[in-house]
């Protein structure tokens, strides 16, 4: 196995990139809620993707990543013809779909990359789509456009009020319920927090709907079951069972502190990584020299 | 030493396996047995009283022919002897290493009702390290191409197996497999302290020598459907998936942070190198006791996993006694010498954590034995009162696995039991699905490695007889 080709990659923004990877029997099956596992070297940890895009008659898949550890940091210096060694899926259950009419979809971040997918699949089966995107500002905004091209309005906000109103995507949303809209259902994804703030949100309003979890991983297969979670008082293995489950049930304190777990680790791998480099980019530095 | 002339009277003691020592092993994963010398495998292989009638052949799950292979040895003719493991046995490097000899080949040694049985597993593994370390595996004469189609599904013991018993035959085979690499439990699961990887890839080399290709990242039933496979011109399917769903205890507070399934710590270690962070980038967590909950080879392999990642104290919490444990004695003996405490006779009620859900102990129950039940052990009864709490920051939870769901959810015409096993023909191992067939753990539930090998072999036969029971492929008809 030679690894699965990148053949096309961009920024969408800061520490925020997109790449279109060759990986044909994931783009001939993948549903929308659906995501990968991949892992870039003989050396790498399996992190999952969702995929955002794809395009089966090419063989194609589109995975957007932020850089926030090692391997996604690491991520960023593959670029067009790299080559990355494991793409395995789909994985996790596509989103269950149905016609709830009024639909509202919450993004915080990247959380707007898998709620893509969904809120076209979401139009197909003839929903009145929404959308709240969230970020911290301007510079972290992605996807804008591609939602704007889909859904029936899409309402931006930013932390600092770089763009859009300036406020939480919860703001947005009681106030868009303030003005008189009932919303049917909704689906959030993004960072933990924001999803548990939104949660409760859609639980005051009334909203039924669902949050796509964002656990640790590792084979994605239902295998060793670090991607607990626990809805509605019960153990769920999300990379099997979800990753979308009713957002009025999952415990997302348990997430956020599950989620915590490897901080420690990732301080020091992503410490390693940059000592690593600067001695690799010293060493090429001096060979020139010579 | 002709035969004739052996003095089978003095019942030498059985050749001990020399070993590395505890504290030197526990700061590493080398090899724990080193390995008999030729003098010592001549030595321990003059034991054998020759049988006429040998029980110990009965005894194992694919009837090598111990008493042949064992004369082999003792008049010199290694490559016979490594021949004639391999008339029965594909893995028996891995086999000598792991196969649970005690309850099989070795409790029926005549030699042992009144001294040692014979030490088999230990020259089995001999003679199959002697065949590695003396060139490669020759290759076996393989008839012309068949021209029939065989998709493999799960890289485990039963599915190389099956693998290379069929490329022999012939056949194209294409080995299809969840994880980034083969081999299954024996990569993921078996520490490198008692199944060097090195062990494992020369077997994978052989059987990729056979003209078997792997084809990895690919989860059946989701990235490719059975129907899909025949589709492509696959004539027949083996599914060897195996026991890869862990059982967790059900307890309150299992989802603190610190808790795993032994899966999840055996494959970061074993399969995605955590032990070496950072240079590799999986992490473990670092902990200072780790409590290890079962009784089984998982329990013991997590336990000695966790010793060796930092020196830190290991706690084994198993609700049976010491007779009931379900490991191979040797492990047994293993862990207890590397300094692992057995808390027998208590089972977990609680994992507690603190308030950021970080664990920070466990608590158990005493257990008492009563009446036996269904498995004929007598079943552990929690004492009333007797509760403790051991203070620990990680708990691994080894107390089984089922079979994974996933490719049977997806095949609706596979008819499974109400374990989630597969139902097949055992002479067979047919499904109920037309061109169908498996074996292995996927069939047993959580059994071994010669056992997974053994349903292998009698699936491979039938498929061989099924496809050439079918109309010869165009391919072949055309050449
Ligand atoms: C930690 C541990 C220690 C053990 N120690 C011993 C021992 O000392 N001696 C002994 O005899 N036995 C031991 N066993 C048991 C033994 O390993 C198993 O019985 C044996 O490996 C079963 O073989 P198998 O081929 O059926 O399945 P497995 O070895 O489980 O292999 C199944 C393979 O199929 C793959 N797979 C699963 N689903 C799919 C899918 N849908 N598509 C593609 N691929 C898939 C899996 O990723 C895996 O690679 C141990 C088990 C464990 C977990
Ligand atoms: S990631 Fe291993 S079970 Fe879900």
């Amino acid at each position: 196995m030679d690894g699965y080709r990148i053949v096309r990659d961009r920024s969408l923004a800061e520490k925020i990139r997109e790449y279109w990877i060759e990986a044909p029997m994931v783009a001939k099956k993948h549903r929308a809620g659906q995501f990968v596992i991949i892992r870039l070297h003989e050396h790498g940890e399996r992190i999952p993707f969702t995929v955002v895009q794809t395009e089966a008659e090419k063989g194609l898949i589109r995975l957007i990543s932020q850089s926030v550890g090692k391997t996604t940091e690491e991520f960023t210096d593959y670029h067009t013809g790299d080559s990355i060694l494991d793409v395995v899926g789909p994985l996790g259950l596509a989103t269950h779909m149905e016609n709830w009419g009024e639909l509202v979809v919450v993004a915080g971040g990247v959380g707007a990359a898998p709620l893509l997918p969904i809120v076209k699949s979401a139009k197909g089966s003839g929903n009145q789509v929404h959308a709240i995107i969230g970020a911290r500002s301007k510079n972290l905004m992605i996807l804008e456009d591609e939602f704007r091209e889909v859904c029936d309005e899409v309402r931006v906000c930013t932390d600092d009020g770089s763009h859009g109103s300036k406020g939480l995507v919860t703001d947005v949303l009681r106030s868009w319920a303030a003005e008189g809209k009932k919303f049917a259902f909704g689906i959030t994804a993004g960072p933990v927090i924001m999803m548990k703030a939104t949660a409760e949100a859609m639980r005051d309003l009334s909203i039924p709907g669902l949050a796509s979890l964002n656990p640790i991983m590792v084979d994605g297969t239902g295998m060793c079951g670090a991607c607990r979670v626990t809805v509605h008082g019960k153990t769920r293995f999300a990379c099997v069972e979800g990753p979308e489950f009713d957002a009025l049930g999952v415990d997302f304190h348990e997430l956020i502190l599950r989620n915590r777990a490897y901080r420690k680790q990732e301080m020091e791998a992503l410490d390693h990584y940059h000592s690593e480099g600067c001695r690799l980019l010293k060493a090429a530095q001096e060979l020139a020299h010579v | 030493m002709s035969e004739q002339k052996r003095n089978l009277k003095l019942h030498p003691p059985r050749v001990p396996m020399p070993e590395v020592a505890p504290e030197e092993r526990i700061k590493g994963f080398m090899e724990v047995p080193l390995g008999y010398t030729e003098e010592q495998a001549r030595l321990e292989a003059e034991r054998c009283l020759d049988c006429k009638n040998p029980k110990c052949v009965a005894g194992c799950p694919v009837n090598i022919d111990i008493p042949k292979f064992l004369k082999e040895i003792r008049e010199g003719r290694y490559e016979d002897a490594a021949r004639t493991l391999r008339e029965t046995n594909s893995l028996p490097a891995i086999c000598g290493r792991v196969c649970p000899q005690e309850e099989q080949c070795e409790a029926r040694c005549i030699e042992g009702i009144k001294h040692d049985p014979v030490a088999v597993g230990n020259l089995e593994r001999w003679v199959a390290d002697w065949e590695r370390e003396h060139g490669a595996i020759p290759l076996p004469e393989i008839p012309e191409p068949t021209g029939y189609k065989v998709a493999i599904v799960g890289s485990g013991p039963a599915g190389l197996t099956v693998a290379g018993d069929l490329a022999k035959l012939g056949h194209d085979v294409t080995v299809f497999e969840a994880l980034h690499r083969p081999a299954g439990v024996l990569a993921y699961g078996i520490p490198e302290f008692r199944l060097p990887r090195m062990i494992v890839n020369s077997e994978i080399d052989y059987i990729t020598r056979l003209g078997v290709k792997f084809v990895f990242n690919v989860v059946v039933g989701v990235t490719v459907t059975l129907d899909e496979l025949f589709a492509e011109g696959y004539h027949t399917i083996f599914i060897g998936t195996g026991a890869g769903l862990p059982k967790m205890m059900n307890v309150p507070g299992e989802n603190c942070v610190g808790v795993f399934s032994a899966n999840e710590f055996l494959t970061r270690v074993n399969l995605l190198g955590a032990s070496k962070f950072p240079e590799y980038d999986t992490p473990i967590l670092d902990s200072r006791h780790t409590v290890v909950v079962g009784g089984g080879n998982t329990a013991m392999d997590a336990a000695r996993i966790a010793k060796r990642l930092n020196g830190q104290k290991v706690s084994l919490v198993y609700r049976r006694s010491i007779d009931e444990l379900p490991a191979r004695k040797e492990e047994v003996h293993h862990a207890q010498a590397e300094g692992i405490e057995f808390n027998l006779l208590c089972n977990p009620t609680e994992v507690l954590g603190d308030e950021n859900h970080i664990i920070t102990g466990i608590r158990c129950v005493r257990m008492a034995l009563g009446e036996p039940d269904d498995s004929g052990r007598r079943r552990p009864e929690p004492i009333p009162g007797s509760e403790f709490v051991l203070d620990c920051d990680a708990v691994v939870v080894a107390i089984g696995n089922s079979p994974n769901p996933i490719l049977t959810k997806a095949t609706p015409d596979l008819e499974v039991t109400k374990w989630g096993t597969l139902k097949i023909d055992a002479d067979t191992g047919a499904t109920s699905k037309s061109g169908v067939y498996a074996g292995g753990d996927i069939v047993s539930g959580a059994a071994t490695v010669i056992l997974a090998m053994g349903a292998g072999r009698t699936a491979a036969a039938a498929m061989h007889r099924y496809m050439m029971g079918l109309p010869r492929p165009l391919r072949q008809m055309a050449s």
